[in-house]
């Protein structure tokens, strides 16, 4: 029988002051748990990018996080805008966050990019007006040997 | 020796097993039961907070009485930078290092002459590239006990290097080995420490294997021998060997504010020390160059060992580095491997709930739902520093449900619900047409 821990997440939309705290959330769980260093750090900053990502341009959303012992599943979903040019976006520096966002810090374009260094997965499904769901997986075994 | 060691203990007469400790350990090691504060041991980092908040006085930091130093033939005192800045109106550090040998100290070396060299050694060990950046300082031993318990992936951020009070005791032993032309072994090196986990150390020393301190005396025990000796001493010695730069250390942004980039941070203060790691955690400070991190507000002239109030203790010292040479020693071409770490900083995950990863999922689970039930007051009327951190003990078998005084009043008031349904109970006999709906239903 394999053991699942499942969390769930509302992430309030520009809300930049307690952004974060989702993803710091399961950071403390992960090692609550004992996982590997190296696999709770990925997970962790890859999941804070996505939720950063929703805060910013989605105007919040919610996060799913699916553990178990071989891997770590994070489903966010927003109901925002949506990703106009996805292949943009995934560039490093590409951004679309506006000036103000900018000024508080965020929007250095490096969102997407780093989900992707650090996922061992990373799904995008997005539409235009409608919304965007980013599932990010960091599997165990990575970590191992 | 037990394999955890600590300098921070409970006088049991005196607590009272109110939750001002609890509350604010930085690390949840404390609990209180049977109306006395106990501390979880492995989780323990000597930080001190437990005895800077206790109204009583009931948490206590163990350290050696000064009679300790006639044990040896030859006793060396090493004061930390912070004890200059206790003394009011002092003109020179020779003053203090004077006093120090009236008291029965055959020698003096100052920390903050082996600061000065671990300024230099960082200096050039941040030259090359062999450090994971940001750097962070390994001078505080409770943010570095912090780090390997709670921050697995900054074990390697973590400076190798001995701290200055380590390279000042193997410093000591060599000149006074020289100057008295006794064994080694005779000779008495004793620290003057602000702080609790700086005499954890000694016992449970990080980055070596043995530290070469021989006893830890605390600064408020040494400042009491000599601060009525000081104003009568008319010609100092001139024993001091320190600078700007070593004394500087005293203070939160000493360390970090000497070295060559600018690209620096400096926090001071275990919460804010927590809130920066998490940060270096998530990849935020990564384009930080060096980390400063002190554990007590100001630095370590706001050690709990302390007299002064940590503000007037930096404002003397700040007076009493503009009598100091800038520097006294060179820039090192190279830091010689005597001082940099034998043993790495490894992980030691205290907070982990079981080895058995699915063993662990299913406690979280049940933790996670029993924080649903709880009232989320984190009151601390259990025993437990939150309601969290209860329900975790609850899970790993430390603390009952009932023990939650909410818990314990929503089955008394069950109870009482279920009383007074007992007593307006009546029979059917008994009953009138218009009590019919009183009568008891069954479920």
């Amino acid at each position: 029988m394999n053991e699942v821990l499942l969390l769930h997440y509302e992430i309030r939309g520009g809300d930049f002051i307690h952004a974060g705290e989702s993803s710091g959330h399961v950071k403390n769980i992960l090692k609550r748990l004992g996982f590997h260093p190296n696999l709770i750090r990925r997970t962790a900053i890859a999941m804070y990018e996505g939720e950063i990502n929703m805060v910013i341009h989605a105007g919040g959303g919610t996060a799913d996080v699916k553990i178990t012992p071989e891997q770590i599943e994070i489903r966010l979903a927003d109901h925002g805008p949506g990703i106009k040019n996805l292949d943009l976006a995934m560039r490093e520096g590409y951004s679309t966050a506006s000036d103000s966002v900018r000024e508080l810090g965020f929007g250095a374009g490096m969102g997407l990019p780093n989900m992707k260094k650090y996922a061992d997965d990373l799904k995008i499904r997005t539409a235009v007006g409608k919304g965007t769901t980013v599932s990010i997986l960091t599997k165990v075994s990575r970590n191992q040997g | 020796m037990s394999e955890f060691y600590h300098s921070v203990t409970l006088n049991s007469e005196s607590c009272k097993g109110c939750n001002n400790c609890m509350k604010r350990c930085p690390t949840e090691a404390i609990r209180v039961r049977n109306g006395k504060a106990h501390i979880i041991t492995e989780r323990c980092i000597d930080c001190g907070e437990c005895i800077r908040v206790c109204p009583n006085h009931a948490k206590q930091a163990v350290s050696d009485p000064l009679s300790r130093i006639s044990d040896f033939p030859y006793s060396v005192a090493l004061p930390a930078p912070a004890f200059f800045g206790q003394f009011k109106n002092l003109d020179s550090l020779d003053q203090v290092l004077t006093a120090l040998k009236q008291i029965g100290f055959q020698d003096v070396f100052e920390v903050s002459r082996s600061a000065e060299t671990v300024s230099r050694y960082t200096e050039q060990l941040m030259k090359s590239d062999r450090l994971n950046r940001p750097v962070i300082s390994s001078a505080c031993p409770a943010v570095t006990r912090l780090i390997r318990v709670r921050f697995p992936n900054l074990c390697r951020n973590v400076l190798p290097l001995l701290p200055p009070v380590e390279i000042a005791a193997r410093m000591a032993r060599r000149e006074a080995v020289q100057k008295s032309g006794l064994n080694p072994e005779q000779i008495g090196i004793f620290f003057i420490s602000p702080c609790p986990a700086k005499a954890t150390y000694i016992h449970m020393p990080l980055g070596t294997e043995k530290s070469e301190i021989d006893g830890v005396l605390s600064i408020n025990d040494v400042y009491l021998e000599i601060v009525g000796i000081i104003s009568r001493i008319e010609h100092p010695e001139p024993l001091s060997q320190s600078s700007r730069i070593g004394v500087g250390w005293a203070g939160s942004g000493g360390e970090a504010s000497v070295l060559p980039s600018d690209n620096y941070l400096a926090a001071d203060g275990i919460e804010n020390v927590i809130k920066v790691l998490s940060e270096i955690e998530d990849d935020k400070l990564d384009t930080l160059d060096f980390i400063e991190l002190d554990a007590c507000c100001g630095g370590c002239v706001g050690g709990v060992l302390t007299v002064e109030n940590p503000y007037v203790a930096k404002s003397r010292i700040q007076k009493l580095l503009k009598t100091l040479p800038s520097s006294r020693q060179q820039h090192r071409d190279e830091v010689p491997s005597s001082a940099l770490w034998t043993v790495p900083l490894e992980y030691v995950p205290v907070m982990k709930l079981h080895d058995d990863v699915a063993t662990a999922m299913k406690m979280m689970k049940q933790i996670e739902d029993l924080v649903q039930e709880m009232p989320g007051l984190d009151c601390g009327s259990c025993g437990a520093p939150a309601c969290r951190a209860f329900s975790e003990d609850v899970v790993r078998g430390l603390a009952s449900r009932g023990d939650c005084i909410f818990k314990r009043r929503e089955q008394v008031q069950r109870l009482v619900e279920e009383l007074s349904s007992l007593e307006n109970y009546l029979p059917p006999p008994f009953r009138k047409p218009e009590d019919e709906d009183g009568a008891e239903k069954e479920d």
